[in-house]
This record gives C-alpha cells, sequence and structure tokens, in this order.
C-alpha cells in the first residue's frame, strides 16, 4: 500500500497525519482520487477540480518529480512513497 | 455600537474593530496568514445572529476557496469539497475569487461570486457551496474577454436591491453586463464608456471596467470608474455619461456611493495608466454630492509627504453609521478611516501588506 507524505502547512487537511496509507496503486492519479475520497480537503489542495496538478504543488514518487516523469500518469507500485510538497514559490 | 471593518490583504485577512464610534481602533492578527484575500463580504441579512464574514481566500500553492465565520472571525468553516468549482469539461478552473456579494432582501441565503477567469457563480445556502452561473459561461462573448494586468475576472456584482431577477455585474476585460432574467439571459451594457486601447473605441463590448458602484437611495442610478474615464447611469446600468470633468484625473480603480444619501460618492483618482500613483502625489480622496457633477478633494488628516501607493479597486468602502464613515487602504499597507463623511481622515492600521479589499459595518 502507497504512503504518501503530507508537508506539514497541509496536515490539518488530512486530519493531522503527516502519513497516509492509501489504498490504491498503479498510477499517481489513483493514488490521487483515492484521497479525493477518503480525505477531500486535501486532495483539492492538490490538484484543481479538473484534475490538473496545481503548479506550486510538487509531488515525487520514490524521490522522481512526476513533473519529469509521466505526471499523473506516474506509476505507482504498491510499495512507493509519494512525496507532496509545496514549491519554492512566493513574495 | 461596534463597527468591524475587513481588511483583505495580500497576506492575509485583518479584522479591525472599533467600540467608540470608529474614533479607535483594534487591529487583530492576520486570518488566514499568508494567503490573499481579494474579496471580503458582510451578510447582515440573518436576524438574531451577528454578520457572517465570507472571505475569498487564495492560497498562492494550494488554489483558492471561501470561506465563512459566523462568530466574527472566532472560527472559520468551508465544506470538504471545493466551494466553487467550474463543472468537468468546462476546460477551466477557479484561479482566484475577485468578489462576494450578498443578493437583496428578497433572497436571504442567495450570494454571488465572481472569478478568475470570468465567471460568476451563485449559492443559495448562505454563500458555503457556489455552482457556476452556466448562462453567463456560455455567452458568445467569452472568448473576446481578454485579461488586463491583474487577470481576467468578475470583479464586480451589483444585485438590484428590489429585483431579483436584475443583476449587473463587470469584468476587466470586457466591461458591463446585465440580466433582468434572474440570469437566463445577459447583455452587455456599455453604452458611452470608452475602449481608448481598442481600434474601435466605442466597443458593444471589451472595455476594461475597473469597478461600478449603486447609489444606495436611488438604486437605477450607478457610478462606473473605468480604465481612464468615470461615468454614471441613470437607467440602472443601461446608458453610461462622463463625471469626470472636475476630476483631476479620470483614472483610478475605485468608486463607492454613500449609505444612504442620493448622489454621495467617493473615489481615488490616479494620475493616469502610466502613472499609477495620487495625482500630484497627494494622498487625498474625492467626494461629489451632486451625484459626480462636481467633486472635492478631502485630505485633512491624511498623509502630507509625497504619496505612491494606489488604492486598489475594493480597496475603498462605505459603513453604514450615521454619519457615514468611509475606509480605504492602499498597496503599501495603509488604512485609513472617516467618521465625518470625509471631512476628517485618521489612521486605522499601518505597514499591513498590500490591501486588497475593506468592508466595514456596524453591528
Amino acid at each position: 500500500m502507497p504512503v504518501v507524505l503530507v508537508p506539514g502547512v497541509l496536515r490539518a487537511e488530512a486530519g493531522g497525519e503527516s502519513r497516509l496509507r492509501v489504498d490504491a496503486d498503479g498510477s499517481l492519479a489513483a493514488v490521487l482520487d483515492e484521497i479525493g475520497r477518503r480525505w477531500p480537503r486535501l486532495e483539492r489542495r492538490i490538484r484543481d477540480e479538473q484534475g490538473v496538478l496545481r503548479r506550486y504543488v510538487n509531488v515525487y514518487v520514490d524521490g522522481e518529480d512526476c513533473r519529469r516523469s509521466a505526471g499523473l500518469d506516474t506509476p505507482v507500485p504498491p510499495t512507493a512513497e509519494i512525496q507532496v510538497l509545496p514549491s519554492v514559490a512566493g513574495g | 455600537m461596534t463597527t468591524l471593518l475587513a481588511i483583505g490583504t495580500q497576506k492575509g485577512l485583518f479584522l479591525a474593530t472599533s467600540d467608540d464610534d470608529r474614533r479607535t481602533w483594534q487591529v487583530s492578527s492576520a486570518h488566514f496568514a499568508g494567503t490573499s484575500v481579494y474579496a471580503v463580504a458582510f451578510d447582515t441579512r440573518r436576524p438574531g445572529g451577528p454578520p457572517r464574514i465570507l472571505a475569498g481566500v487564495d492560497n498562492s500553492h494550494f488554489g483558492p476557496s471561501v470561506a465563512i465565520s459566523d462568530d466574527l472571525g472566532g472560527s472559520w468553516q468551508e465544506p470538504d469539497t471545493a466551494p466553487l468549482a467550474f463543472p468537468a469539461g468546462a476546460g477551466a478552473a477557479v484561479e482566484r475569487v475577485w468578489q462576494i456579494a450578498p443578493a437583496g432582501p428578497a433572497e436571504p441565503d442567495v450570494v454571488y461570486a465572481g472569478t478568475q477567469p470570468s465567471a460568476l457563480f451563485r449559492s443559495t445556502d448562505g454563500g458555503r457551496t457556489y455552482a457556476l452561473v452556466q448562462s453567463l459561461w456560455d455567452h458568445p462573448h467569452r472568448p473576446q474577454w481578454e485579461g488586463g494586468y491583474g487577470g481576467q475576472a468578475i470583479h464586480t456584482i451589483l444585485p438590484h436591491p428590489d429585483d431579483p431577477q436584475r443583476v449587473l455585474v463587470a469584468m476587466s476585460t470586457g466591461g458591463v453586463y446585465r440580466t433582468s432574467d434572474g440570469g437566463a439571459s445577459w447583455s452587455p451594457s456599455n453604452t458611452g464608456v470608452k475602449a481608448y486601447f481598442l481600434p474601435d473605441p466605442w466597443p458593444e463590448f471589451g472595455q476594461c471596467v475597473h469597478k461600478v458602484a449603486r447609489d444606495q437611495a436611488d438604486p437605477e442610478r450607478c457610478y462606473l470608474q473605468n480604465h481612464h474615464g468615470v461615468y454614471r447611469s441613470g437607467d440602472g446600468g443601461g446608458t453610461w455619461e462622463s463625471i469626470a470633468a472636475t476630476l483631476p484625473s479620470d483614472f483610478g480603480f475605485a468608486i463607492v456611493s454613500h449609505p444612504r444619501r442620493p448622489g454621495v460618492l467617493w473615489s481615488f483618482p490616479l494620475t493616469a495608466d502610466s502613472e499609477r500613483h495620487p495625482v500630484d502625489l497627494r494622498c487625498r480622496v474625492f467626494r461629489s454630492t451632486d451625484a459626480g457633477e462636481t467633486w472635492q478633494p478631502q485630505e485633512k488628516g491624511l498623509p502630507t509627504d509625497p504619496y505612491y501607493p494606489v488604492v486598489l479597486r475594493d480597496a475603498m468602502t462605505t459603513d453604514d453609521g450615521e454619519p457615514a464613515g468611509v475606509y480605504f487602504g492602499t498597496r503599501s499597507g495603509d488604512v485609513f478611516a472617516t467618521r465625518d463623511e470625509g471631512e476628517t481622515w485618521s489612521a486605522v492600521a499601518a505597514h499591513l501588506p498590500d490591501v486588497l479589499c475593506v468592508r466595514a459595518v456596524q453591528s
């Protein structure tokens, strides 16, 4: 079962949890869909309503930036560790 | 009597309160610290409780939302699912909430919201959740609405106070659109408003309207601050005529009307599109008491040093007090107030983040 690491700034949207075990794998989209079912307020901070990854949110699958891989189609094996990190942006 | 002033900034929402008829103010720490609050509204239509505060909260990383508070900011609620969202297949996502506007007293649970990209949303549960007004989104003009520097957004929503079928919205760019059939259809309403930046300076639509205010005593009269040009309508926004003749400049963003007295309004003129600072670098508000025929500067108590910051489109407002209070905030984080309709001014706050919007209410 993949594990999703939640950044501190978003933990309030995940019941205070820093690590979520998600009962979905295969692709990053499938994992985020399951997050949307269980923690909808977390998922909508990561993707917009059209399912697009928000511009200043980075998601790493086993250390690889999904944008440098296949985006939301990035393969997610059952043992994957998925890290959500806000990018360096702002003023 | 407590006066509550909501100050939306680039990095949070501040709530200022005054318990001595607006002489002194206590300013809260930031709610939603670090997020941009482009829209805030007080909903005073619910009997028996404090006004509901509705805040459009825009997190630069994690997207937009709308939060509400029924205890004057003591706690905030928002739904699990996005309160505003385009339907699947719309080809757009909400980028920012620019305006939140409770409807008239006949529709006590209806709240409108205007977004970037230019879209109108309507809530029927007091502003908790919203649905896209599809008729305006499907308007055949929409592909020709363009974005300005601030983005392309519906930033003004004026429900008619007496007729729920009538709503006026304004967007940059695009201009004014109105419905008189409850939102079933929308028509551009920019006759007389100039778009100097287009080959045809008098188009049916495409104007860069910065703000529209409705005269609170005469709802058929409206005032419009354009991207160069200040106008008045006497027919509910159907046609417009210039009222800029005695202003020092026809450029600016904010325009507000008196809560009760007809023909009384305020603006904060800026030099020009290419020189966005107060005219002559003087921090001055201009008031008209004759519906814009003539304007008089008001500056007693305002800074006297050369003043560069601008007042953005929603960063000026009035309260419902007697005499009326007027408030404005600047991009340098100054907030000023008057409790005598502009005769004298004093500081409410300084050194806040850029002020994006202000709203005030007495309770």
